[in-house]
């Protein structure tokens, strides 16, 4: 053992270490008391944050998307469907370096530049750590050749998609809409909430106005996942519901030979049931393939379309607005009967009207004259003559009075969204927005379905559906029932009919409707060429409008004319007579006479309708 | 029989001891994933500790003194012969492959330092004097320095710790201890410059971890995240997300204390920084009994450097220090610093079991 005094000092060496042992003693409590201090602060004062971006870590809530709603035709026919697709999506968060993995992928699919751009241009708008669409509808072999390279690509992610199809395509274009990526328009209008894990909405047509029904409901799911971000479980999942599916009140397939009567003309087409406002076709010429905006249409091919002269976007049949021509005349002729004028008063027509004390000329149609007319001949022969008399009688208070009572110069109220108000002109009307006062002359050609009023083919069916029920009004609709998606029962069907009776004089009511009857089958009817040797009865009239105002003393020559400078021709019908199954307006711009053009169209259209009726019989 | 019976419990020192190796278990369970062999190999680990400590405790004081030389002699010679044939294990050459197993010389050397140090300075009287504190800092620096070459910053700073607290203990003069901080200061730019890139960002992230999230303040975020989100009470034994999802980097080495901490709550922690408290005063109670200067100072040193390890550990897991490798003592899973903390306590015991004999 080592000497005593070797390992055991002086008392102050004692001392020293001693007192140095007490006040490292202290440091350490002081550390360990920085330590509880900081420990405190973590647990207690910031635990909420920590407590959040815990659960931010491992609880993911994803949306489920809702599967859209299908739209169907009247009998049952898909006109809007969702297809799975393969779509290529991006995290940019996760991609370490985008333009090599933009190079790299693009060497085993094809990516256009327009498709870069635009994701470049979508991501950068938008958190990093959002996917966003790279490119969409892969093929199959485009999936499979990526999908074995996925691995070399963290944050591209391969998925299928359902993706909204509108196999119809330009034939349902303008009444159905289609949808479209959620702009950051429509997510100002859009709740938030209900939109998480949808991509697209309706843009336009029967896809936007019901878009509420179609949409259905997001699910959540929450999930765990870990620090390499992999799944591990669900912790609670409610599932989306999806959207209802529309029965719509178009019948696709008359639709289609509307559109093929049509031909190339400009022009549109809608025909409905005159005892339910039920719209069995709705065409407008021409078209455009909605398919193309279901993800975003490329810049140039939508400029490209949208300055054509043609303006294929226009839904002609409910933003159309056209003078109505003589198609107006069978509404005057009721409210002259209505106004106590003996419709068996005849009037002498020399091919041109004179106003009292006016040298001015207003022709009509016929240059030879119609000679002495009555009401009902003045309708079967359109003699503008007879009305350019009745119009300086009636004035415009009266024959605005009674436009407005057929449903013009206002919306209809159909379905879809955005439909415009037409217009019936009056002295008060053109007062205020020209400052000038009506003039005499002014009522002569209103009285012909000229000038200032302008009507949509959708208010002319109506006026045609109105007449067809002898003064019944019905609210035209496209929708016939909204259906649960699962049982496919309907749902909160609207049977509340928005009808309204006109009350009309009967006499009156059968003498127009009589006279329009002749217009499609006696000797003289302006249509009695489309009238010809049909199986059931119609009651028509045609309707020439003018484009251009004819100079004075001049002559209309439609060989000379520029072809858009040409008459509107129009022709509005329903049949069969007796108990109206269908009301139809034709409108074909720049396409002549009514009776030339339009009617034979409108036969066209009627035959299908009555023929398909006798095939399913 | 009776002697050695005396000799081999500190009642107190082995209660807390226990405590903390079990508490060390379960958290060890948990940060493994639910891994039954790691927690069996942590507990064979124990096992060899415990055995390693009773006989260590039964080597005198004096042997323990008057080998401290040699024993530190053998150490450099080996941390110099580990840099030339080391094996390099996680990008550091720390590891001497013996054939049987491998050996971290710089964990005998967390014992040699301190007893040379303490050998030096008591072979003069105390308080030393300005040169024996210029050898002991030598002596210091030159392990502490090839070990921070390895490069293992951690350990080096560990050892330098060690060190210095010797000379604390042995009551430097408070002016020395002034020219020591201000040299220290003269020379903390130079040192900057020569340190690891990836020790300057660790020390740069301690201030702003959120700059770099994904990158080099991923670890101190979760870790903080882990921490901060158990609130008072903890998520619950084995319920920790941010562990058991592989949110935390070194979840079951020298992070264990956020998988602690997220399970157990402030007031685990709290528990947990007592108990540790409890064995360091215990030692130092230990120290103050102790009726000879070199125990006393070898002692002190290891229970305060035992304390230190705490320290920088909670320090860099709660993010007030630097992230550097240090393990939380008897807690992490590791093999070869357990057997040298356990031979510490060996030391602790036995030195101050002997205090009546030696006077």
């Amino acid at each position: 053992m080592v000497s005593r005094s070797g390992m055991g000092q002086a008392s102050g060496e004692d001392a020293i270490v001693r007192q140095r042992l007490k006040l490292a003693g202290i440091i350490a409590l002081i550390l360990a008391a920085i330590l509880l201090a900081r420990l405190y602060s973590l647990q207690v004062s910031q635990y909420a944050r920590y407590q959040t971006l815990s659960l931010d870590n491992h609880i993911r809530l994803q949306a489920l998307s809702p599967v859209r709603g299908l739209i169907l035709d009247r009998n049952g026919v898909v006109l809007a469907q969702n297809t799975a697709v393969y779509a290529l999506k991006v995290t940019p968060e996760r991609v370490p370096d985008m333009d090599l993995m933009l190079a790299e992928v693009g060497q085993i699919i094809d990516l256009s530049d327009q498709e870069i751009i635009a994701f470049k241009q979508r991501s950068s708008r938008r958190p990093g750590f959002k996917k966003q669409l790279l490119k969409t509808q892969l093929d199959d072999a485009e999936a499979a050749k990526f999908a074995v390279n996925e691995y070399r690509f963290p944050g591209v992610t391969l998925e299928a998609v359902l993706h909204r199809d509108y196999p119809f395509a330009e034939l349902t274009a303008h009444f159905l809409g289609y949808v479209g990526r959620i702009s950051e328009k429509d997510q100002n209008r859009l709740e938030e909430e209900k939109y998480k894990g949808i991509s697209h909405t309706g843009k336009s047509g029967i896809e936007k106005q019901y878009e509420r029904a179609l949409v259905g409901s997001t699910g959540f799911e929450e999930v765990e996942i870990d620090a390499h971000g992999r799944t591990l479980r669900t912790i609670s999942r409610e599932g989306a519901i999806p959207g209802d599916n529309l029965r719509l009140t178009i019948d696709i397939e008359l639709q289609r030979e509307a559109r093929r009567a049509l031909g190339a003309s400009r022009g549109a087409v809608v025909a409905m049931d005159p005892s339910s406002g039920e719209v069995l076709a709705m065409v407008s010429n021409p078209s455009f393939d909605p398919n193309l905006f279901v993800d975003g249409i490329d810049h140039a091919t939508y400029s490209a379309l949208r300055s054509l002269k043609d303006k294929p976007f226009l839904n002609r049949a409910l933003h159309g607005r056209y003078a109505p021509g003589s198609t107006i005349k069978p509404i005057f002729a009721e409210v002259v009967m209505e106004e106590g004028i003996d419709p068996d008063e005849s009037v002498f027509c020399p091919g041109w009207y004179m106003l009292p004390g006016s040298t001015r000329q207003y022709r009509c149609w016929k240059k030879t004259g119609h000679g002495r007319v009555d009401l009902h001949a003045a309708l079967e022969q359109s003699c503008d003559v007879y009305f350019y008399e009745m119009g300086k009688r009636l004035g415009i208070g009266q024959m605005s009075g009674v436009l407005k009572k057929f449903g013009l110069g206002s919306p209809s109220g159909v379905d879809l969204p955005g439909e415009p108000d037409g217009l019936v002109p009056s002295a008060e009307w053109k007062l205020a927005t020209r400052n000038e006062p009506w003039y005499p002359g002014e009522d002569l050609i209103t009285a012909i379905g000229q000038g200032f009023l302008m009507t949509t083919p959708l208010q002319l069916a109506r006026v045609a559906s109105i007449l067809a029920t002898r003064g019944i009004v019905v609210q035209p609709r496209l929708l016939m029932s909204k259906n649960d998606p699962l049982s496919g029962d309907p749902k909160n069907l609207n049977n509340k009919k928005n009808t309204q009776n006109l009350h009309i004089n009967t006499e009156a009511m059968d003498r127009v409707i009589r006279a329009m009857t002749a217009v499609m089958n006696s000797p003289r009817g302006t249509a009695r060429m489309s009238g010809r040797r049909s199986a059931y009865s119609i009651a028509g009239k045609t309707g020439t409008a003018q484009v251009i105002a004819i100079a004075q003393g001049e002559e209309y020559d439609e060989d000379s004319i520029r072809e858009e400078f040409r008459d509107h021709a129009l022709f509005i019908a329903f049949a069969p007579v007796e108990n109206p199954k269908i009301a139809i307006a034709v409108v074909v711009e720049n396409g002549g006479s009514g009776a030339g053009v339009a009617a034979p169209l409108a036969r066209k259209v009627l035959d299908h309708f009555f023929l398909k009726a006798l095939e399913r019989a | 029989m009776l002697r050695r019976k005396k000799l081999l419990f500190d009642g107190p020192l082995m209660i807390g001891l226990i405590t903390l190796s079990f508490l060390g278990l379960f958290v060890i369970y948990s940060a493994s994933g639910e891994n039954f062999s790691v927690m069996v190999r942590q507990g064979i680990r124990l096992g060899i500790g415990w055995v390693v400590m009773i006989l260590v405790a039964q080597i005198s004081p004096e042997t323990i003194k008057r080998f401290s030389p040699h024993l530190f002699i053998v150490g450099v010679v080996v941390l110099i012969s580990v840099l030339l044939v080391g094996v390099v294990a996680k990008g550091a050459q720390r590891w001497l492959d013996l054939g049987v197993f491998r050996f971290q010389p710089s964990e005998l050397m967390k014992l040699a330092l301190p007893m040379m140090v303490a050998w030096l300075m008591t072979r003069d009287k105390l308080p030393p004097t300005f040169t024996i504190i210029l050898l002991a800092l030598v002596l210091t620096a030159i392990p502490a320095g090839l070990v921070v070459i390895q490069p293992d910053l951690g350990t080096g700073i560990m050892l330098a710790a060690s060190g210095l607290l010797v000379i604390f203990l042995s009551g430097i003069r408070w002016r020395h201890l002034m020219m020591m901080l201000a040299t220290v200061a003269a020379v903390a730019p130079f040192l900057w410059s020569q340190l690891h890139d990836y020790h300057r960002q660790r020390i740069l992230t301690l201030f702003d971890p959120w700059a770099d999230p994904m990158g080099s303040g991923y670890q101190t975020i979760q870790a903080q995240i882990a921490i901060g989100s158990a609130g008072i009470w903890g998520k619950g034994w084995l319920q920790g997300s941010q562990s058991h999802l592989e949110f935390i980097p070194e979840r079951s080495t020298d992070f264990i204390f956020a998988v602690f901490a997220e399970e157990f709550g402030l007031i685990g922690v709290l528990i947990l920084i007592v108990l540790y408290l409890f064995i360091v005063g215990r030692c130092l109670a230990m120290a103050y009994q102790t009726k000879e200067t070199y125990s006393r100072l070898l002692i002190g040193a290891l229970a305060l450097t035992f304390f230190f390890y705490l320290f920088v550990n909670l320090g860099m897991v709660s993010g007030i220090l630097p992230i550097v490798g240090v393990p939380l003592p008897l807690v992490s899973y590791g093999g070869t610093s357990m057997l040298t903390l356990m031979a510490a306590f060996g030391i602790i015991m036995g030195m101050h079991s002997r205090r009546r004999l030696m006077t």
